[in-house]
């Protein structure tokens, strides 16, 4: 048995901001935003956060694997949304993950999810690693140009490994290029070129040299370098510093995607992964208060991944959001007038959350195990009219069933944060249905008929406590044609 | 089949507030203005009443729980009042409730009183408001116009109808409800309006622009209910009696089960036929005079008119362009301007539908009296959503008929 990389998946949001839209916003101020209005990033919906783009990551990771074998959980995020509630358990749990796996959140670096790869590859057992940001930026920043929102995931463990892990090398230290703390939403960053100088060219080439080194491999011999950094050309420096070849660089994404933060180590490796071949070597670094260094070696298992949509089917799942005013509002970087409708107490009752778990969050329905009739809810009766039986629902899992559109709207009335609301009847493909909110759907091309497949979105943001709670929405189908 | 209700219970005296928006009144006001006419009507001092049904939906916008805002308001004598909440069925579950209670005998004399006072939330439309601590974690955050408006995604498709075709009926149907409010001093909406003014107006949740959707206003109704003989020992001729009264509640089926396709009542289809059969009405169609539907949205009248098995079914369409539920075509349906006019005051409606059929029976709806006399009025509700609703109907007529 060999330990190594298993599967991957990735999730980008379905909207994209052309950069320039934010050059026109806000060029009278900062005229080198000009320099910067190519390519587009992308953004996530009103309800979408890393814990939600974690469990999207995860599904595609997990796309043809048994999940119970899944002993254990690392999720990396430096915008995790709560600071005391554990987020790979609201990830497990959306997943339907066994109830006695590990589970631990990583923070507070940018190379978070580079060292949790590592204490996975080093642990027992198959251990899901997912990384996902949601970048807060300052409107007008250099920052908002450069990120992007996403997540990415991957599986390790023994068995047949698409990737194998050759070496490692790590080095801390306490390097403030920029923080966020406790009482500001944004990144605070020194000067670009220290950065640079100072920061990455200082630690990075040694940790690099010391994991190949041990590896017994030449640098030359790395078929592809990921490494991210929002610095123009920092990538090229450091391979040129450590001898790797300039062709091996991978593309940092930022045409189309921008830098996800904590998760962009693991989006570079994913889209690398998605076109590697067997026995090419891949070096990722994190880089973060310090540096993490992997290499790895591709296996011809590679080839027998059953196809999943990764970074580039997801890239190619995208609908270009031409308002700014958009991203704004959804980033909370504006105060709008959401009117009173907006006013509503959005509190949840914890008790009844947790009562409700597997409906809310793991989005379980029943099976009557007289009848067969498949519904959502589970509810004591069965809803079937000729059997209603009583005390006779089996557990049965509907996140994973595909449905189509029974009936909709586009409602103009109601209160939501992307107006109009549309939401509708789903009808799933292998039975049952349910009345249920969508997202990522245009309101002027939704049909019945249409298929749908469910997401793991925020139901409602509770602003007067702070609390938001998650539920299943349903998003058109994603093609997978242009997928990995 | 239970032996039913008709021709037990008559109708002693009815009454109905000016619906609108009443800046001035109070829920308590409301409910007054409408007693006041019914118990005038009734020719009784409010001593002979029995027993009474208060009818609110949405309580706490106004008056609050219990039964107590009537008895106050009307200074009832100490006696049994219930309040009675069944989305917007209430207003007729309230009528039940007295009818009931007329007919076993356990009151001679009942009220039913159904109020709303909708206009104090500061903007248009129903209030927005919680729906309980599970519904709020998996429920869309659905208007009412956004589920009604689903009816016609489903409609479309199941009988392959071209939009356009149904946005032209559904105009029509607001068309023909203002054209009758017009005549009625006590709508809230008494303007007229033109296909083109429907046709135009803003969305409100597709297909449904602003004319599709009834008003929101302020607006109470009552009847006081008896037995025939003692009505006519209080000196009562030509009476209106009760014919039927069903009500069906979803079970959750057209929600969770497949066999339901979205483009009808399943609860509307169930309770007709019962009412039909507990009035003794065999040709719906061609017996019954006069509707008062539930016409909360456009689109819910025509599809209504054919869960009542009046059209049939993929005929709503032409019926309504052929006019024949127009004030002067062959069953007029609105006569007295509907919801689309009157607005919903949830709690009244039942009851201001019933105290119109009871005015024409009569003869006194003024210019807007149906040119042939009435014999059987049937009167619809229905709250909550096309997925999962209750369907409160009701049969009056002459009585003895």
């Amino acid at each position: 048995m060999t330990k190594g990389i298993l599967a991957f998946g990735a999730y980008i949001p379905w909207r994209r901001l052309p950069r320039k839209a934010i050059a026109d916003t806000h060029g009278w101020f900062n005229p080198a935003l000009k320099g910067q209005a190519k390519g587009e990033r992308a953004f996530c919906n009103w309800d979408e956060d890393p814990v939600t783009m974690a469990v999207e990551a995860a599904r595609d990771a997990l796309t043809g694997r048994e999940r119970a074998n899944v002993g254990a959980l690392r999720f990396a995020s430096t915008t995790f949304p709560f600071l005391d509630r554990l987020h790979s358990g609201i990830v497990a749990e959306a997943l339907s993950l066994d109830q006695g796996i590990s589970t631990i959140d990583v923070a507070a670096t940018q190379r978070a999810a580079t060292s949790a790869l590592i204490e996975a590859l080093a642990g027992a057992g198959e251990t899901l690693v997912v990384a996902a940001d949601k970048r807060e930026s300052k409107a007008a920043s250099p920052h908002e140009m450069a990120c992007g929102d996403g997540a990415a995931a991957i599986l390790v463990g023994d068995g047949k490994p698409v990737a194998k892990l050759l070496a490692k090398a790590s080095r801390t230290a306490d390097f403030v290029d920029h923080f966020r703390s406790l009482d500001n939403h944004f990144d605070y960053q020194w000067e670009e070129r220290w950065i640079r100088d100072a920061g990455y060219m200082q630690i990075a080439p040694p940790v690099i040299k010391r994991c190949l080194d041990s590896a017994k491999v030449a640098a030359k011999d790395v078929t592809h370098f990921c490494m991210p950094a929002t610095l123009a050309r920092v990538a090229n420096s450091v391979a040129k510093a450590a001898g790797i070849d300039d062709k091996a660089i991978c593309d940092p994404l930022h045409a189309g995607l921008g830098d996800t933060g904590a998760a962009h180590p693991l989006m570079l490796l994913v889209s690398v992964l998605e076109r590697a071949k067997g026995g090419e070597k891949i070096l990722l670094v994190g880089f973060g208060q310090g540096a993490d260094a992997l290499l790895l070696e591709v296996t011809p298992e590679i080839a027998k991944l059953p196809r999943r949509l990764g970074v580039a089917g997801h890239l190619a799942r995208r609908k270009e959001e031409t308002s700014y005013g958009r991203y704004l509002a959804f980033n909370d970087l504006i105060n709008m007038e959401r009117g009173m409708r907006s006013e509503t107490d959005k509190g949840t009752a914890l008790s009844s959350l947790w009562r409700n778990r597997e409906t809310v969050t793991s989005f379980i329905g029943g099976k009557c195990s007289k009848c067969g009739t498949l519904q959502i809810p589970k509810t004591d009766i069965c809803v079937n009219p000729d059997c209603n039986a009583i005390g006779t629902q089996e557990p049965h899992p509907f996140a994973e069933m595909g449905g189509r559109i029974k009936s909709y709207t586009a409602d103009r009335l109601t209160y939501s944060p992307d107006p109009p609301a549309c939401y509708g009847m789903i009808e799933f493909d292998e039975g049952g249905r349910i009345m249920i909110d969508f997202t990522d759907i245009d309101a002027d091309a939704m049909k019945v008929g249409q298929p749908m497949q469910m997401m793991f979105r925020i139901k409602d943001i509770d602003t007067n406590r702070g609390f938001r709670r998650y539920y299943w929405k349903a998003a058109p189908v994603a093609s997978k044609a242009q997928g990995a | 089949m239970a032996k039913g209700i008709k021709d037990k219970v008559v109708i002693l005296g009815m009454g109905c507030s000016k619906f609108g928006e009443r800046w001035d009144r109070d829920a308590d006001n409301l409910m007054v203005e409408a007693y006041t006419e019914a118990i005038a009507d009734a020719g009784i001092d409010t001593k002979q009443i029995d027993a009474a049904w208060l009818a609110t939906a949405i309580e706490e916008q106004h008056v609050g729980k219990s039964a107590t805002p009537l008895a106050v308001a009307l200074r009832l004598p100490f006696i049994p009042v219930t309040r009675v909440e069944n989305y917007c069925a209430s207003g007729t579950e309230a009528f039940r409730g007295a009818v009931y209670a007329v007919a076993s005998g356990a009151a001679d004399i009942a009220l039913a009183l159904g109020v709303e006072k909708l206009k104090d939330t500061g903007y248009g439309g129903l209030p927005q408001r919680g729906r309980g601590p599970l519904n709020d974690m998996v429920n869309p955050n659905a208007s009412a116009p956004g589920s009604f408006a689903q009816l016609a995604a489903a409609y479309r498709a199941k009988h392959k109808v071209d939009p356009k075709d149904l946005k032209q009926a559904m105009a029509h149907i607001s068309v023909k409800s203002h054209d009758n409010g017009a005549r009625n001093p006590k709508a809230h909406l008494r303007n007229k309006i033109t296909i083109d003014t429907v046709l135009n107006a803003p969305t409100v949740a597709e297909p449904l622009g602003l004319y599709d959707c009834c008003g929101v206003s302020d607006g109470a109704a009552c009847a006081i209910v008896t037995t025939p003989d003692i009505a006519r020992g209080l000196g009562k001729k030509d009476m209106v009696s009760v014919k039927a009264l069903q009500v069906a509640v979803s079970n959750g089926l057209e929600a969770q089960h497949n066999s339901w396709d979205g483009s009808y009542f399943a609860t509307t289809r169930v309770a007709s036929k019962r009412a039909y059969q507990e009035a003794g009405i065999d040709r719906p169609r061609d017996q019954l005079s006069l509707f008062e539907v539930h016409d909360c949205f456009s689109v819910t009248e025509l599809v209504t008119m054919e869960d009542l098995h009046i059209s049939p079914e993929g005929g709503g369409i032409k019926d309504v362009l052929d006019g024949f539920y127009d004030s002067d075509g062959k069953v007029p349906c609105q006569i007295d301007g509907g919801l689309k006019c009157f607005g919903h005051p949830i709690g009244a409606s039942g009851l201001r539908m019933i105290y119109e059929m009871y005015l024409q029976m009569h003869g006194r709806a003024g210019e807007r009296q149906r040119q042939d006399e009435p014999v059987f009025g049937l009167t619809h509700n229905l709250g909550g959503f096309p997925q999962r609703n209750v369907c409160a109907i009701s049969i009056v007529g002459k009585y003895g008929m």
